[in-house]
């Protein structure tokens, strides 16, 4: 195994968009890690005399319409931001993978039922059901989480259900089964460790969205509610401003653009260096 | 959602009525708040009377741009000594949209409607000193009342206070039948209101052949639908730091004006722990009003530390009454029991006053150990909830009728305020004619109101004029809730 990895690890350093990638990915968890424990300032904390300060010592990228520090906001907000898109991918994750590797195992008409309800699902465009949902369950983080787990939920049950699918077809299946395995069991110990690469490359595309769905459904005020910052309502707020501070909506931008970047450069990246099919192919 | 589709809609909307109409005569005026319905007399949203008030509805006398009342369908009184008797002379040849003719018929059903017990008249205290209204033929109104009241002809110009016709007024919440000189000609939910003109109408005709009324509850697409020229004015601009953008660009014009509206932390004075007068004035020792009038507001409106408008010449400044002390409002919590603090919401309707100072205040707060959490209402649901239901702990709002100290005497308002010295104040205002008199007595309804902190008192809310520069003779301040269209025309 371990040389395994050590081949990875050759791999991906001569992958350029993978290097890329997962540094800025490395940097932005790393920033949301640091703001849990500190911030330049508090991030709730308004001081309306400080208003619209330019880049400075004491405010690295200056301060907003109601004088908060620009910097710990949009470290808050990058909390926000991986908080929201970890439980909206694990939920999935954790709902669609199991479906999908049921689907694979029996077959039959479980698979049809589930796999005609993932294409009614599919049938809606993402971001377009979590307006709907939010609008329906009322704006906030939590329904917002809620609404884009939903949409990943089939994403991630058409995928396992299909590499699952090849792999089932597999001779060390048949021994498995031979040597009296069910089903169940064949899916955990075989199946899921045989399609993980595929369902993590597939992770880190749609942690990238999550992060954009919740920017998108916070800049329509459907999302994040303020106090609780987050860089889509940042945007929002500095729509009507931008000719007097253009900077608070460039630097949120920025932020969004540059992290959905870096994740879809590492997931790019990181499909090359472990799907061994698109290996093979080089 | 609904967000998305209002901006698409106001968007697709706006490039075709513009092209088709000729320049000259149509004006389309920018809203915040939409309507819940357009019948003045059932409704307290100012929203209906400024889609209305003046140009689809008229009452016998109209509070002009000045906050003046002048003759309305009433060409003239005459008051009798004691002052308890009004003869209302009306003008001959008015008739409501529909045809029908206006008489003394119709004034004595429209105020008999308001004052009876089932009546759903959201200023019912307007009518309360009425006694008795009579006809004297066709032409002529007798009103009676209880005592004398020194404002009562300034109470009937109140958009409360419109003449209806029987045969129509039920159905004036979607067909708004007046005898104003525009005429209601349709109304897109979640879009716009238009109206046409009268051409039967009384008195100056209106420039305007159509006027629409646009509404567009986010900043952002205001300052769009402004600068592409979608709408022609916003009597009221909903973002407040736009306005130095539009004040540099000839094409528009900028007027900072006066409103009625008091801004307000309405607290549910029902519901502990605000029941506490002394968590009231914690409060109010807590806010920063110029911090909450420059984050919010940039800087327009006057700090209020009372429930009356500056511009007003009883008013007293009460704005020191508690001042920013945070040592003091913490010591005042802990009396009350709340030494480390409590967790109370804090619900914000659509307005960026309210969305914004609501930050500002929750941040505050915060200060003292006072946990707010902001929720967002819509508009409707706000008069829901928070109005009707008194559903709420903390909300902010603009209270923008004129003169509206008295709400605090309703038993059944939604602040939940119940004082028996502050009702005496009310009545003996009520019976007072002398001015002078009268403001003193106002004076010390202000001060009881400051005394019991029945409220956050925030500042007045200014009013953002915007419009195109060749649209002539919208209001430069609301003495009343009004969008008055009746003398807008286009510069030629």
């Amino acid at each position: 195994m371990s040389e395994g990895w050590a081949e990875v690890w050759r791999m991906g350093l001569r992958s350029r968009g993978f290097v890329i990638g997962g540094v800025v990915t490395l940097i932005f968890i790393l920033i949301a890690v640091s703001a849990l424990i500190w911030t330049p300032y508090p991030v709730a904390e308004i001081v309306v005399s400080r208003r619209f300060q330019g880049i400075s010592a004491a405010h690295w990228l200056g301060t907003d319409q109601f004088g908060r520090d620009l910097v710990s906001l949009l470290m808050a907000g990058a909390v926000n931001s991986v908080a929201v898109a970890i439980v909206a991918v694990g939920l999935g994750m954790g709902i669609g993978v199991p479906l999908g590797a049921l689907a694979a195992a029996r077959q039959g008409w479980l698979d049809e039922i589930v796999m005609r309800a993932n294409d009614f699902a599919f049938a809606f465009p993402a971001l377009l059901s979590a307006v709907m949902i939010t609008a329906l369950a009322g704006p906030g983080a939590v329904n917002s989480i809620i609404a884009i787990g939903i949409f990943n939920i089939p994403v991630f049950a058409r995928l396992t259900r299909g590499a699952a699918l090849v792999v089932w077809k597999r001779e060390f299946i048949l021994a498995a089964r031979v040597s009296g395995k069910g089903p169940l069991r064949i899916s955990v110990e075989h199946v899921l460790p045989n399609i993980a690469s595929v369902l993590i490359v597939q992770a880190t595309i749609q942690f990238a969205l999550a992060i954009l769905a919740e920017a998108g459904l916070s800049y329509l005020g459907l999302g994040t509610q303020p106090p609780q910052p987050s860089w889509g309502k940042m945007l929002n707020e500095a729509q009507t401003l931008m000719f007097l501070a253009p900077q608070l909506a460039i630097f949120p931008g920025m932020a969004i653009a540059l992290t959905v970047l870096g994740l879809n450069l590492f997931g790019d990246g990181l499909r090359d260096v472990l799907d061994p099919r698109l290996r093979r192919e080089r | 959602m609904k967000r998305i589709f209002l901006f698409l809609a106001a968007s697709l909307a706006g490039l075709i009525p513009l092209q088709l109409q000729a320049a000259g005569d149509h004006l389309n005026m920018g809203m915040v708040l939409e309507p819940p319905h357009l019948d003045p007399t059932a409704g307290a949203a100012a929203a209906i009377d400024e889609v209305v008030y003046a140009n689809v509805f008229e009452g016998l006398t109209r509070i002009d741009r000045n906050g003046e009342v002048k003759p309305g369908l009433a060409s003239s009184w005459e008051v009798s000594d004691d002052g308890k008797i009004y003869r209302f002379t009306l003008r001959e040849g008015v008739t409501f949209h529909d045809g029908t003719s206006m008489d003394s018929s119709d004034v004595i059903f429209s105020i008999q409607r308001a004052i009876a017990e089932d009546s759903v008249n959201a200023q019912k205290a307007l009518f309360e000193p009425i006694e008795s209204v009579a006809a004297e033929g066709a032409g002529t109104v007798i009103v009676t009342l209880k005592r004398p009241t020194g404002h009562f002809l300034f109470n009937l110009g109140w958009g409360d206070a419109i003449v209806v016709d029987e045969e129509s007024a039920a159905g004036n919440k979607v067909n708004p039948t007046g005898t104003g000189p525009f005429a209601f000609k349709r109304w897109v939910k979640g879009d716009r209101v238009e109206l046409q003109r009268n051409d039967a109408y009384w008195g100056e005709p209106a420039q305007l052949a159509t006027a629409t009324f646009r509404f567009i509850p986010d900043p952002a697409a205001a300052v769009s639908a402004m600068m592409a020229g979608d709408v022609d004015a916003f009597a009221n601009f909903p973002a407040p730091e736009s306005m130095v953008q539009f004040e540099a660009d000839p094409r528009f014009t900028v007027f900072i004006g006066s409103t009625e509206g008091e801004t307000i932390l309405s607290t549910n004075n029902g519901r502990p722990p605000f029941d506490d007068i002394r968590v009231r004035q914690a409060i109010a020792h807590a806010i920063d009003r110029k911090a909450i009038i420059d984050g919010a507001m940039f800087g327009y409106g006057t700090p209020i530390g009372s429930h009356f408008a500056p511009h007003h010449p009883a008013y007293v400044d009460l704005t020191n009454r508690y001042p920013l002390d945070l040592e003091k409002a913490k010591a005042l919590l802990a009396e009350a029991g709340h030494a480390g603090g409590f967790k109370a919401t804090l619900k914000l309707p659509p307005p960026s006053y309210a969305r914004r100072g609501g930050e500002i205040i929750a941040s505050q707060l915060q200060e003292i150990g006072i946990e707010l959490e902001i929720i967002p209402v819509e508009w409707a649901q706000w008069l829901e909830q928070a109005f009707r239901g008194k559903d709420f702990d903390l909300t902010i709002v603009s209270h923008t009728e004129p003169m509206d100290i008295g709400i605090y005497a309703r038993d059944s308002y939604y602040f939940d305020y119940h004082s028996g010295a502050f009702n005496g104040l009310m009545d003996k205002l009520a019976a007072e004619v002398d001015e002078k008199a009268r403001y003193a007595v106002m004076a010390d309804a202000q001060k009881r109101l400051a005394e019991d902190a029945v409220n956050g008192f925030l500042f007045q809310l200014a009013k953002h004029g915007v419009w195109n520069a060749k649209v002539k003779g919208l209001w430069e301040n609301s003495p009343v809730q009004a969008n008055d269209l009746t003398a807008v025309s286009w510069e030629k």
